[in-house]
C-alpha cells in the first residue's frame, strides 16, 4: 500500500435544519473549504483530481434516491470515478476509508471523499422510525424500533456487569458540550452540568436528551492524496502545510444486526481473538479471568466487539502497541455517552469494565479547560476535543468525516485557524484517531492519522 | 387533428395556493440580484407504501406464536441454538432445525421508552427487554409488562419472566411478551 496524505477539510456549519440550501449546496460549502485550504481554485482542483467517493446514510431523509450522484455532479466532479457508500452511523468513516483505498492502491493519486445528511426534512420522530429501521424488520423494529432505546438496553447491561452509573455518563456529557462551546461548528454550544444531564427529560432509560445526539443538516469533506498527488496539486500552486498530515493505518469490523444474535464468547476465544497487545499482561489476564468467572461473556450486548477489531486492525497496521499512551487525541463516535464509555474499553483506552471510571478520572478532558467538575487526574488523550456527536450534531453521512477534517487540522496545528479559537488545539498533537460507528456496533472503523517529521 | 389533442394542463385543487407571489415588478440586475436574498419555500411530499413483506423461512416461527408455543432455532451438529429465529447457523452454515423453547427467562438487559419512533409513540411508556433462556445461546427481544414503567430498576436483570401471547394473533413478534414468572 502507498502512502496517503490527508491535506485538507471542510465541514459545513451542522445545525437543526437548513432549508435555505439543497443537500448538494451544502456539500459544496464544505467542499469549497477544503480547496480553498489549500490555496486552489474551484477549476483548477476538477482539473487536477482523479475521482471521489460520496456518502450519506438514508434514502428516506431526502426522499431521493441516488442523492450522491447529484451531490458528485453539483461539484462538477462528472465524468470521473465516483461511488456511493453508505454503512448505518459508520457511513462518514467508510467513506473515509473508501478514499484511502483508492490512493493507496494506486487507483486514484488524488481522492475527494464527501458526505452528507440532511435530517431536518421529517419530524424529529419519524427520523427515528427511519433510523430504527436499520434494524431487524421481522423481529427488532416492530417490537418499539427506536435506537435511543437498543442503546439504552445495551448500557443497562454494562450498568449491570461493571457498575457503570449514570454520572459517569454524564460527565461525557459535560465535557463534550462545553468542548464544543469553543467549536463554532457545533450544533450545541452550551455547558451544562451533570445536574443539567440528569434533570433532562428522560428519553430511553437512563439516558436523557443530554446523553443522546441530536439530527442534524450537515456536510464534510476531505482530501487525500499520494506522492504523486502530492506533487500534482504543489505544481500547480496548492499550499500544503509541513509537516503533512498521514494516514497511518486504517481498521474496521463487524457485528452481527441483530443484538440478541450477539455471541457470548469463552475467555479462551476472547484471548485469542479479541486481545489488545498492550492488555497481553499477566495482571490483565488474570482480570479477565476474574471477570469471566463472574459470568462475564463477550461481547454481549454490553461491548462493541466490532470497535475492538476495528482497533485492533488499525493499531496493527500503524503500528500502535499502547494506544493510551501514543494517541494523542481521539474523535470517537459518541451518539450516546453510554457508548463513548463503551467505545474507551474497546478501542484499549482503559479495560473491559474500567470506561465508567476511566469517564470521571479526567484522562479524556482537554487541559486548560473548567468543566466545572472534580476531576482527579490530569488529560492524557483528550476525547472528542471537537464536542463529538453529542454537541457538534450527527448528520449521519457527514460525521465519520467531520472527525476526519477536525483530526486534520490538530494534526496540522491550524484549529486556531478554522476555529478562531485555539483552545480546543491539542498541544503538539503527533498521532489522532477517528472512530465511525453504525448501530448497534455493526460496522466500526477506526483510522489512524498523523504528523509526519 | 391538433385541434383535439389537449394543449393545456387541467387545474386541480389542493397543494398549495399563493396569490401574488412576492416578485420583482421589473426583471433587471438590481432586482435578480435581490433573488438571493429570498427565504426558502417549502412543501410537504407526502410518501406512503405498503409492503407484502414474507417471513420466509421464519414463517413457522410466527404461526407457533399463534398456537402459544415459542420456538427456536437449533444447528443439528453443535447443538447451538438461536432463540430469534435464523435459517442458517453463523458458525458451521448448516441449515438449523426447529425446537420448542420454554416459555420462562431471564431478563437479560432492558430499557424503559418514554419517547420513540412516531409509530411507537402513542404507546410510551413501554419496556424494551432481551430475554436469555435456558437451553438458548442468543437472546430474544421482547415487551416487558407488568413491572412500573416510572419506577426501572437495574434489579430487574435477572428477573424470571414468563411468556403470553396474544389471545388473536397478529403474526408479529409482539405477539409473544413477557411477565414477571
Amino acid at each position: 500500500m502507498r502512502t496517503v496524505y490527508a491535506i485538507s477539510g471542510g465541514v459545513s456549519k451542522f445545525t437543526k435544519a437548513r432549508p435555505d440550501k439543497t443537500f448538494q449546496a451544502i456539500v459544496k460549502e464544505a467542499y469549497d473549504y477544503a480547496i480553498r485550504d489549500i490555496g486552489l481554485e474551484f477549476r483548477q482542483f476538477t482539473e487536477l483530481v482523479d475521482g471521489s467517493v460520496v456518502s450519506y446514510f438514508s434514502d428516506h431523509f431526502t426522499r431521493q434516491l441516488m442523492a450522491g450522484i447529484m451531490a458528485t455532479d453539483y461539484l462538477g466532479l462528472c465524468p470521473k470515478p465516483n461511488h456511493r457508500v453508505e454503512g448505518g452511523g459508520a457511513t462518514g468513516g467508510i467513506c473515509f476509508q473508501e478514499a484511502w483505498k483508492a490512493v493507496a492502491s494506486g487507483y486514484m493519486d488524488v481522492c475527494v471523499a464527501y458526505g452528507f445528511e440532511t435530517m431536518s426534512h421529517v419530524e424529529t420522530w419519524k427520523g427515528n422510525e427511519f433510523i430504527a429501521l436499520a434494524s431487524d424488520v421481522s423481529f427488532d423494529y416492530p417490537v418499539g424500533g427506536f435506537y435511543s432505546g437498543y442503546y439504552a438496553m445495551m448500557v443497562t447491561r454494562h450498568m449491570k456487569e461493571f457498575g457503570t452509573t449514570v454520572e459517569q455518563m454524564a460527565h461525557v456529557s459535560v465535557k463534550n458540550h462545553i468542548n464544543a462551546y469553543h467549536n463554532p461548528y457545533a450544533q450545541k454550544r452550551n455547558r451544562y452540568t451533570i445536574q443539567d444531564v440528569r434533570n433532562a427529560p428522560m428519553v430511553a432509560w437512563p439516558l436523557t436528551r443530554l446523553d443522546i445526539c441530536v439530527m442534524s443538516d450537515g456536510a464534510a469533506a476531505t482530501i487525500l492524496c499520494s506522492e504523486e498527488g502530492l506533487a500534482r496539486l504543489e505544481a500547480a500552486g496548492a499550499q500544503i502545510p509541513r509537516p503533512l498530515v498521514k494516514v497511518g493505518g486504517i481498521g474496521r469490523g463487524t457485528d452481527a444486526m441483530r443484538m440478541a444474535d450477539r455471541p457470548h464468547q469463552s475467555y479462551d476465544d476472547f484471548l485469542r481473538y479479541n486481545l489488545l497487545p498492550h492488555e497481553d499482561t499477566a495482571e490483565t489476564r488474570a482480570y479477565y479471568k476474574e471477570l469471566w468467572d463472574k459470568g462475564f461473556r463477550y461481547p454481549g450486548v454490553h461491548s462493541f466487539r466490532a470497535g475492538r477489531m476495528g482497533s485492533k486492525e488499525a493499531y496493527k497496521n500503524a503500528g500502535i502497541t499502547d494506544p493510551l499512551k501514543e494517541i494523542d487525541f481521539v474523535e470517537l463516535h459518541d451518539a450516546y455517552t453510554s457508548s463513548e464509555i463503551q467505545t474507551y474499553e474497546d478501542m484499549g483506552l482503559c479495560r473491559y469494565g474500567e470506561g465508567g471510571p476511566f469517564a470521571v478520572s479526567g484522562k479524556a478532558f482537554m487541559p486548560g479547560i473548567d468543566y466545572g467538575l472534580d476531576l482527579p487526574e490530569e488529560p492524557v488523550c483528550p476525547v472528542n476535543p471537537s464536542g463529538g456527536l453529542i454537541a457538534c450534531g450527527h448528520p449521519v453521512g457527514a460525521t465519520g468525516l467531520m472527525q476526519a477534517v477536525f483530526a486534520i487540522w490538530q494534526l496540522q496545528g491550524t484549529v486556531g485557524k478554522h476555529f478562531d479559537d485555539d483552545t480546543l488545539q491539542v498541544k503538539n498533537a503527533r498521532r489522532g484517531a477517528i472512530h465511525s460507528h453504525a448501530g448497534t456496533g455493526t460496522y466500526v472503523t477506526v483510522s489512524i492519522l498523523e504528523r509526519g517529521e | 387533428m391538433s385541434d383535439q389533442i389537449p394543449n393545456k394542463r387541467e387545474e386541480t385543487l389542493g397543494g398549495y395556493i399563493l396569490h401574488n407571489v412576492p416578485f420583482p415588478r421589473e426583471l433587471n440586475a438590481e432586482t435578480l440580484a435581490l433573488l438571493k436574498e429570498m427565504t426558502p419555500i417549502q412543501i410537504e411530499q407526502p410518501y406512503s407504501i405498503t409492503y407484502l413483506h414474507s417471513y420466509a423461512q421464519d414463517s413457522p416461527f410466527f404461526a407457533g406464536l399463534a398456537n402459544k408455543v415459542f420456538l427456536g432455532n437449533r444447528d443439528p451438529e453443535t447443538g447451538y441454538t438461536y432463540a430469534t429465529p435464523r435459517g442458517h447457523d453463523m458458525h458451521t452454515g448448516n441449515e438449523t432445525g426447529w425446537v420448542r423453547l420454554p416459555d420462562e427467562g431471564t431478563v437479560h438487559a432492558f430499557t424503559v421508552c418514554y419517547f420513540g419512533s412516531e409509530e411507537f409513540l402513542p404507546e410510551t411508556p413501554f419496556v424494551l427487554a432481551l430475554i436469555g433462556f435456558e437451553g438458548a445461546d442468543t437472546l430474544f427481544l421482547a415487551r416487558l409488562v407488568g413491572v412500573d414503567p416510572n419506577q426501572p430498576s437495574l434489579d430487574w436483570i435477572g428477573m424470571k419472566v414468563k411468556a403470553r401471547y396474544l389471545r388473536n394473533s397478529k403474526f408479529k413478534p409482539t405477539d409473544v411478551y413477557f411477565v414477571p414468572a
